[in-house]
């Protein structure tokens, strides 16, 4: 079974973001990236997967200008047997990203494809269930658990909902998003990482996959959000119930 | 032209979080529908008709809905998305399972998560985990938008003048199934995420014990019990109770912050509470420059003072 | 395909992706290029990437970057802000009052930079010429043949508990293999530390000393910046006694890069240098171009300050010490990166030729020939008496820097002699605690409030990387003797006394706020705390510092 995972590069995790001085857009400029975590764990599952013989082989896509390769590197570093980069220097909104990964999905003749449930920077929380719209699969979103039964064409996910962790039987194929208890991401060791120098990143630019983009959101600006001011200071426990039963009305 | 709102429902009640998203989809228009899709929802489909300013509430009722799968409730929105200008859902796991597949079905971009609404086409939501807010406008001639609950207020409720209008439409994919649900035992105490008052722990407690008695406030405000990493760090809670930054983030109407010093991790993970108090005996630590109510006392007074005091109301 | 060992095999290993182990890389190259030859380079680095873990001031003098890359300006290197505008202060509590500039200290013809950026481009130039560089990985542990010779490093384990225990994801280091080995971890290296122990390397020079330097990045309005200045000062909030002073640089675009410097020799357990920051902060010719600014990075690293008198030996079997490591930095200047460059070019034609008569492993006693030939080793010469004199405090410092520099042009002929900064610690019961002001939460702030600006990503369950070497000394002596002064000098809030619930005070470590600046390793008066590299990838990730 094949299988393709999608890698986005983010601004890494545990950067403190700044806004750009014309309120446009969240500073990039020399800050480090990283895979978006929720796509670590994405490519841990697919090599599990890989390493239990389900999945025979992995290939990785991210979508971006050439700095998206960086990610790339890490995805054939955590064991991606294929790297494919969509070029482009446009941000797509998930919409046109499902749309390219269905192009790509149809191509490759993949049967599994996962993603992280979102991604850090946007937090949209879209394309992976979006891409199984466009293909007309299952989905299996906010997964903690993954198990494949390659017989009986079928997967069982647990889902992490609101209400508790829900048990899903999905027809193959599949899309499944992850969450962040599916996995924990393996280090990568040295070795891999200097093998995956070597393997190949195909480039397709992103016009000869899809020649028509939905562009109809538009960005006006982006802000800090307001800052808490502090209230007052309260002296013994009877005038702090008070307060909340009486002024602050929440208890 | 109207609004179409997702309701989040068991099959028995309608969830609150649409009384939210009634209030928002005032914002866009004054026809307002609900769609109840589901199994034998009647009851929700009642409920939703005495929500103040909803015109018509669609019913769906067949085995495919019951257990609201993302394929089926998807490719049954799609049928009925063409009398409708905006459809929306709550930005819950359900909403965000669903809605998505329809704006592809649709082939519209989706905005997520919105929380506030600036004009009919003019949204604002959170990236970057909150900590910047971005502004979108849509030119789409539909508009799809999940919303976030707290960020709007609850509708009223009103007398009932509103049509129920019954969709004969069955879509059952096949493409899965629901086999069963696993809730998590909470001794009665309502989850973290959800709850609407939580009491947490910070460095200030030393004990696993220390969260007993924080415990004990916690059932009588019917509150849930979180904490600061400090506290999880020190092996006292379990880490999934953790909040702030790399832990839960979360927004109840109170938050009660205790000897908890307020790293700057931490306020990420629940500034956006409505109330926030805070005890603690550093009159210095941090928390008590944003919280609303400060008391600099020992909290292992103070919790079971508080305690006490609450039981005798 | 898999890894053998055999592919761990390198020409050269360098440890640290500093401004010396890349421009060591990047000569070496050149070199191999120029004789149609390619060397297996490999660089390891403990930040999660190239600059991570890089923090200096800084004014950089081109000089050894002109002789490395001399087209550095086509090719884009991220040097764009020129000095242009001096200013040599000598400050009280509410006034501030101009000195001539010491020639030493004049800048025409540098550029204010972010040495972060700085190194990233490097990385670049260095991967373009196919040196294979590895950020996120620390190296831990050097390698030993039989003969002593250092062969190689090992990289840190991945996947510890904080109990020791192995995870479910634990993965062993790896060990890696070269010809020559080249430490250029920086001022207070953890490996460069037991290389020197090893090999006694230290036994012909002084002690090496160091200042604890604090920094933050502040964005202004355009209005208060001004391109190309650069500050420093002496004086206040230091009393006359401490060696230290602060730097205010103005960078392009609207930032500024701003600090504090206190020499790790001071005796007053109760100091600390990033309170010390913080009231400098609060003077009102700094305060004025900080208050409509926003902080947005911080971050700290001991710097060298023992000069000449106290770089070791810097070579050894199979190995050599560049940049900081050895301790380049011209002190009067508060320049190290010109010289940390230029020794790690001088290593790499050391090493070339090494390899070219197929040598390998031996003592590339040449480097060392090659330094004393440089003009690394006139300048330090030149510039090695100013700062053992601030030894007897500001004014006596002062007046012998004037006398030394314009009478003795630097060639006294005496040498003023270093002592370990360890030794300087006063007890507390001799010592008054210092008042520092209150933070007001615009200009000066609290360390929890400011670390997030480090961007610190470390777990907490690994092994705390901050080892103890006596556990019971933190209280018997460090708390009782001192009061505790590391819970002062450490920039990070890493340590804390505190009490069990029995209300007996113990050290409790926040290993996790680690920002690597090795304070501790310098300054603990027992020598009792050793920094040892944590998890590959983890502590701060300094963007533009």
């Amino acid at each position: 079974m094949k299988c393709l995972v999608t890698v986005k590069q983010v601004v890494d995790p545990y950067i403190n973001i700044r806004i750009n001085s014309d309120h446009t857009a969240v500073e990039t400029a020399n800050i480090k990236m990283a895979m978006n975590p929720f796509d670590e764990i994405a490519m841990e599952e697919a090599m599990r997967q890989k390493e239990a013989g389900i999945i025979s082989s992995i290939t990785a896509v991210s979508i971006g200008p050439i700095s998206v390769q960086e990610t790339l590197r890490q995805a054939l570093a955590r064991g991606a047997d294929e790297a494919i980069h969509v070029v482009t220097s446009q941000t797509l909104t998930p919409l046109n990203i499902a749309k390219v990964l269905a192009v790509l999905v149809k191509q490759q003749q993949t049967q599994l494809v996962l993603l992280g449930k979102q991604a850090i920077d946007d937090d949209c929380n879209q394309t992976g269930q979006m891409l199984a719209a466009l293909l007309g699969w299952a989905q299996g979103t906010f997964c903690s658990s993954v198990k494949i039964d390659v017989a009986n064409q079928g997967i069982t996910v647990a889902r992490e909902t609101d209400y508790g962790l829900e048990t899903l039987q999905l027809r193959l194929p599949t899309v499944i998003t992850t969450d962040l208890r599916l996995n924990e991401p393996r280090y990568i060791s040295l070795p891999n990482v200097m093998q995956a120098k070597r393997k190949p990143i195909s480039s397709i630019n992103l016009d000869s996959i899809i020649s028509e983009l939905r562009t109809e959101i538009k960005t006006l600006k982006v802000e800090a959000p307001p800052q808490r001011k502090a209230g007052i200071m309260v002296q013994s426990v009877n005038e702090l119930l008070h307060k909340l039963q009486h002024e602050a009305q929440v208890i | 032209m109207a609004v179409l709102i997702i309701a989040e429902h068991d099959n028995l009640n309608l969830n609150d979080v649409t009384k939210h998203l009634v209030t928002a989809a005032q914002q866009l228009d004054t026809e307002i529908h609900i769609l109840i899709a589901g199994f034998e929802p009647q009851q929700v489909v009642t409920q939703a008709s005495t929500l103040a300013n909803v015109n018509c509430v669609l019913q769906a009722s067949n085995n495919a809905y019951k257990y609201q799968l993302a394929e089926n409730l998807a490719s049954l929105i799609q049928t009925i998305a063409a009398d409708y200008k905006y459809i929306i859902a709550p930005a819950t796991t359900f909403g965000k399972n669903v809605l998505p597949r329809v704006a592809a079905l649709l082939d519209i971009e989706q905005i997520s998560d919105v929380t506030a609404i600036i004009s009919k086409n003019t949204f604002v939501h959170p990236i970057y985990a909150g900590n910047a807010l971005e502004t979108v406008a849509t030119s789409a001639a539909k508009i799809i938008l999940t919303i976030r609950p707290t960020a709007f207020m609850m509708c009223n409720l009103a007398a009932t003048n509103c049509k129920i209008k019954n969709l004969d439409l069955v879509f059952e994919l096949n493409l899965s199934k629901y086999l069963s649900i696993e809730t998590s035992a909470n001794n009665g105490l309502p989850d973290l995420s959800a709850a609407a008052i939580v009491v947490a722990g910070g460095r200030g407690l030393h004990t696993k014990d220390d969260f007993e008695m924080l415990k004990q406030l916690a059932i009588k405000l019917h509150a849930a019990i979180g904490a600061s990493r400090a506290a999880v760090d020190a092996g006292l809670v379990p880490n999934d109770l953790q909040i702030g930054q790399t832990g839960k983030v979360v927004a109840p109407k109170l938050y009660i912050a205790v000897g908890i010093s307020g790293a700057i991790q931490h306020l990420a993970g629940m500034k956006d509470s409505k109330i926030i108090v805070a005890i603690n005996k550093d009159p210095e630590a941090p928390i008590f420059k944003l919280a609303d109510y400060g008391l600099v006392a020992d909290l292992y007074q103070v919790i079971p003072e508080l305690t006490l005091l609450l039981d005798a109301k | 395909m898999s890894e053998t060992q055999e592919n761990l095999q390198f020409d050269v290993i360098i440890v640290g992706a500093g401004p010396a182990g890349l421009a060591t890389a990047i000569r070496l190259a050149q070199l191999a290029k120029q004789q149609q030859r390619a060397y297996s380079i490999c660089i390891l680095e403990k930040g999660a990437a190239v600059g991570s873990h890089i923090l200096a001031g800084a004014v950089l003098e081109p000089r050894s970057l002109n002789e490395l890359i001399p087209n550095w300006r086509e090719l884009g290197a991220p040097i764009v802000t020129p000095a242009i505008t001096e200013q040599f202060l000598l400050l009280t509590a509410t006034n501030s009052f101009k000195l001539p500039t010491p020639p030493q200290m004049r800048n025409h013809g540098n550029y204010i930079i972010s040495l972060s950026q700085l190194c990233r481009w490097l990385a670049t130039q260095a991967e373009q010429l196919g040196v294979q560089i590895y950020p996120g990985f620390a190296a831990s542990e050097i390698l030993y043949d039989a003969k002593q010779q250092v062969i190689g490093v090992v990289t840190g384990d991945n996947g510890v508990a904080k109990n020791g225990e192995h995870k479910a994801n634990f993965q062993p280091g790896m060990h890696l293999y070269a010809n020559y080995t080249v430490f250029a971890e920086g001022s207070r290296g953890s490996l460069t530390k037991k290389v020197i122990a090893q090999y006694q390397l230290q036994n012909n020079s002084d002690p090496q000393t160091y200042g604890l330097g604090i920094k933050e990045i502040w964005e202004i309005p355009a209005v208060q910046h001004k391109s190309g200045t650069v500050i420093h000062t002496l004086g206040w909030p230091l009393d006359s006694h401490t060696y230290g002073g602060g730097f205010i640089y103005h960078l392009d675009p609207n930032l500024i890069a701003l600090g504090f410097v206190v020499g790790l020799d001071y005796s007053n357990p109760y100091l600390s240098p990033y309170e010390e920051l913080q009231r400098f902060k609060q003077h009102p010719h700094i305060r004025k171009i900080l208050e409509a600014g926003r902080c947005i990075e911080y971050g700290a690293r001991v710097i060298n300050e023992g000069g000449l008198q106290s770089i070791p030996q810097v070579f050894f079997p199979g190995g050599v010490l560049v940049g900081c490591a050895a301790g380049f930095l011209n002190v009067p200047k508060i320049k190290g990166i010109h010289t940390a460059i230029k020794s790690g070019m001088l290593a790499a034609e050391a090493i070339h030729t090494a390899l070219q008569q197929s040598e390998k492993l031996t003592n590339l006693t040449a480097y060392s020939q090659a330094l004393k030939n440089s003009w690394i080793w006139s300048e330090l010469k030149t510039a090695r008496n100013i700062r053992p004199a601030f030894q007897k405090g500001l004014w006596f410092g002062l007046a012998y820097a004037a006398f030394d520099t314009y009478i003795l042009r630097g060639k006294a002929p005496w040498t003023l002699h270093n002592k370990a900064d360890y030794k300087q610690l006063r007890s507390a019961s001799s010592c008054k605690p210092i008042n520092y002001p209150k933070h007001d939460g615009t200009i000066s702030f609290d360390k929890l409030t400011v670390l997030r600006l480090a961007n610190i990503n470390q777990s907490a369950d690994q092994p705390p990387h901050l080892k103890l070497t006596n556990h019971q000394t933190p209280i018997r002596i460090n708390l009782k003797v001192y009061n505790g002064p590391e819970q002062r000098y450490c920039p990070a809030n890493v340590y804390e006394f505190v009490s069990n619930p029995q209300s007996q005070p113990y050290l409790q470590i926040n290993a996790q706020n680690c920002i690597h600046c090795k304070a501790c390793d310098v300054k603990d008066p027992t020598q009792n705390i050793t920094w040892t590299p944590p998890e590959g990838g983890g502590g701060p990730n300094y963007i533009n510092m």
